[in-house]
């Protein structure tokens, strides 16, 4: 493991713009953390923290300078790989008929590259499971795939995690396991500023060398060790994952739904913020004289009321339904379909809700009112 | 399997619109042709295709022709949406959009040496139609071959010359019954599930085909069962909404299934547990 200081850093940015990457990192843009193009490193949002609650999010100054001392914003990476409005072709009516084409925007050669910096594990895993949704399955979605195939991943493990974190029991963090080019870990002590740089990938490996980082100290490592053995414990919520899917499934019916019916405006910000969530509907613009026209993909959230719409009526009109297709999906139904759960623990949908419905406390409520697999055992699926 | 795609996935191909049929007060039928021969599209019974219509939309419609008649399609529409009712107003000659053949299909070859009980209700006939052709040009692999149909009035019965001349050959039986009817209507009034006590059929030997509203579905899946058909040998098809049709929208979940790749056509067994539940 290599050490890299702030200038580092910096020279970190300029290798990556060198080599022709758009840097995609934290930086504060109106009262809250977003993911955005940046051009430097005094864009990160040093000695900034957020403290999150059910439906609140805050800004907050921390006490030290650290530049990944926060946790997540309202956005995740997914607006990068999965676009929240693609064009899908265009057409045109002639004389002749009609021409169908892909979008003249749509070259491989527009596509960008990214270095995605400061990816938090949870959100890696995020990224690993839309990899599954839109890369590994019968069909591909060829933008995707695309433009996931040319980024960088510059991870940084979590430190300090918050209340509504609960990626520990998702095993998709603190710490990071697997699918970054390099990982960092923040160690901030009296004196000394630093990152424990691991590589994951050639790529890491060769930006490492260019970098000329020295080796991090067997002290450094511990305490970037320490750090993250004590990031678990200081994580505000947990979910049983124990048969999960099983219990979710069995639980069509549980009387929690009818309960939720009750809080939930049906408003799909959870969808919105949900890193993994992958629904999308289309679009059909024409121009105002009805020769152009151009079929667009966008975002969908199945809290609407149209998503389940066919002849007849909608086949989810009740709120409760809505949320059940919604929770079912992500801890059960996900398995099924993808092999992973549909959730990674980042907490968004908890701290966005505007009524504060908190995913973790609807799954103790189900498991504790059910009959079944009403006892468990931490730590299996 | 694994079916990489292009950016030419989500792209139709362009249809030329040979004729125009209307069939009932609010169904048409559409024959098309495609402009170019690598368009041309070989579809298995029980599938569909996306229709898209110039700016206006693009929706699933089931296959209603026969796949031997490739390439050729046939696509038989309620006119009830934005597109359908567009698409009512196509004339021949006129172009539209086919992305397709997407989904799973009706397990004919299953029904060799069975009898053979399709069961339809209102437009639900469109997709099974096609294993109409195909069990006919193969007649002698079959045992006994029965359709039950169910539509609400005698202007609404579906493919009517068509179901005429089928009933008027010895090898085929159909049965059509009517929600409701005038004095003038001879034939059965009543839900289709009470064609099924009457039908005769090997139930321990069979292949059922079901597509429906989906209360009807699940009626005459108990009929079959309450009859002693085996529930493996009961195949049905269902309808979500569907954007992509290529399992990447999200739309069309049933479940842990995606309609438009795991089915339209499920075997019962895999959607017993959904189909009893409301809004799943």
């Amino acid at each position: 493991m290599e050490r890299l200081e702030i200038h580092d850093l910096s020279a970190l940015f300029s290798v990556l713009k060198q080599d022709g990457y758009q840097i995609i990192g934290p930086t504060v843009r109106e009262s809250a953390i977003v993911c955005e193009r940046i051009q430097s490193v005094d864009e990160l949002p040093a000695g900034v923290t957020d403290i999150q609650r059910p439906a609140s999010y805050r800004l907050a100054e921390r006490h030290d300078n650290a530049l990944f001392g926060h946790r997540l914003g309202p956005q995740s990476w997914k607006r990068y790989l999965y676009p929240p409005r693609l064009q899908l072709f265009q057409a045109a009516r002639t004389e002749k008929g009609i021409t169908i084409s892909p979008p003249t925007n749509g070259g491989a050669g527009d596509l960008p590259k990214y270095a995605f910096v400061g990816v938090r594990p949870c959100e890696l895993s995020a990224i690993g499971i839309q990899d599954m949704v839109f890369a590994r399955g019968t069909y591909v979605d060829p933008h995707y795939s695309a433009v996931r195939a040319r980024i960088i991943v510059i991870a940084v493990n979590c430190t300090d995690p918050g209340e509504t974190c609960f990626c520990a029991s998702m095993k998709t963090g603190p710490q990071t396991e697997s699918g970054y080019d390099l990982a960092l870990t923040e160690v901030i002590s009296a004196g000394s500023h630093l990152f424990v740089a691991q590589s994951g990938s050639d790529v890491g490996k060769e930006l490492l060398a260019r970098l000329k980082a020295a080796p991090a100290s067997a002290e450094e490592i511990q305490r970037a060790e320490d750090l993250l053995d004590r990031a678990s414990e200081k994580m505000g919520r947990s979910v049983d994952t124990y048969r999960l899917p099983e219990l979710l499934h069995a639980n069509i019916d549980h009387p929690q739904w009818d309960e939720l019916d009750e809080r939930c405006l049906s408003c799909g910000n959870c969808t919105q913020v949900c890193p993994t969530c992958f629904c999308s509907t289309v679009e059909d613009v024409t121009n105002l004289d009805g020769t152009e026209a151009g079929r667009w993909r966008k975002w969908d959230s199945c809290f609407t009321l149209e998503f389940s719409y066919i002849h007849g009526g909608c086949v989810r009109a009740t709120t409760k339904s809505r949320y059940r297709q919604w929770m079912t999906h992500k801890l059960a139904s996900w398995v099924d379909q993808f092999g992973t759960f549909g959730c990674v623990g980042c907490g968004r949908c908890i701290t966005w809700c505007p009524v504060g419905i908190d995913i973790t406390e609807e799954a103790r409520a189900i498991r504790a009112q059910s009959t079944l697999l009403s006892t468990s055992s931490k730590g299996e699926m | 399997m694994h079916v990489s795609i292009t950016s030419q996935t989500m792209l139709p191909h362009q249809y030329r619109v040979q004729r125009v049929r209307q069939e009932t007060p609010d169904t048409f039928t559409l024959e098309l042709h495609p402009m170019s021969e690598a368009s041309a599209i070989r579809f298995v019974p029980g599938q569909f295709n996306m229709l898209y219509l110039f700016g206006v939309g693009e929706i699933p419609i089931s296959i209603s022709g026969d796949p031997r008649k490739s390439p050729t399609l046939v696509h038989t529409t309620r006119a009830v949406g934005t597109v359908t009712k567009a698409m009512r107003g196509l004339r021949k000659g006129d172009i539209l959009g086919v992305r397709g053949p997407y989904g799973s299909h009706w397990p004919i070859a299953s029904g060799v040496g069975r009898d053979i009980v399709i069961i339809a209700g209102g437009i639900g006939l469109a997709p099974l139609r096609p294993t109409l052709y195909s069990i006919v040009a193969d007649r002698d692999k079959y045992g006994r071959v029965i359709l039950l149909y169910g539509s609400r009035t005698p202007i609404d019965i579906l493919y009517r010359r068509e179901l005429e001349s089928w009933r008027s050959r010895f090898d085929l039986e159909i049965y059509v019954t009517v929600d409701r009817a005038l004095k003038s209507w001879r034939g059965d009034v009543g839900v289709v599930t009470h064609l099924i006590s009457k039908a005769p059929f090997d139930k321990q030997n069979c292949l059922a085909m079901i597509c429906g509203p989906e209360v009807m579905m699940r009626f005459a899946v108990m009929e079959l069962l309450k009859r002693g058909v085996p529930d493996d040998r009961i195949y049905i098809s269902m309808e979500r909404n569907m954007k992509c049709a290529i399992g990447l929208c999200g739309h069309c979940q049933f479940g842990s299934l995606f309609v438009c790749k795991d089915g339209p056509v499920f075997p019962y067994p895999g959607v017993k547990d959904l189909l009893s539940k409301w809004e799943i």
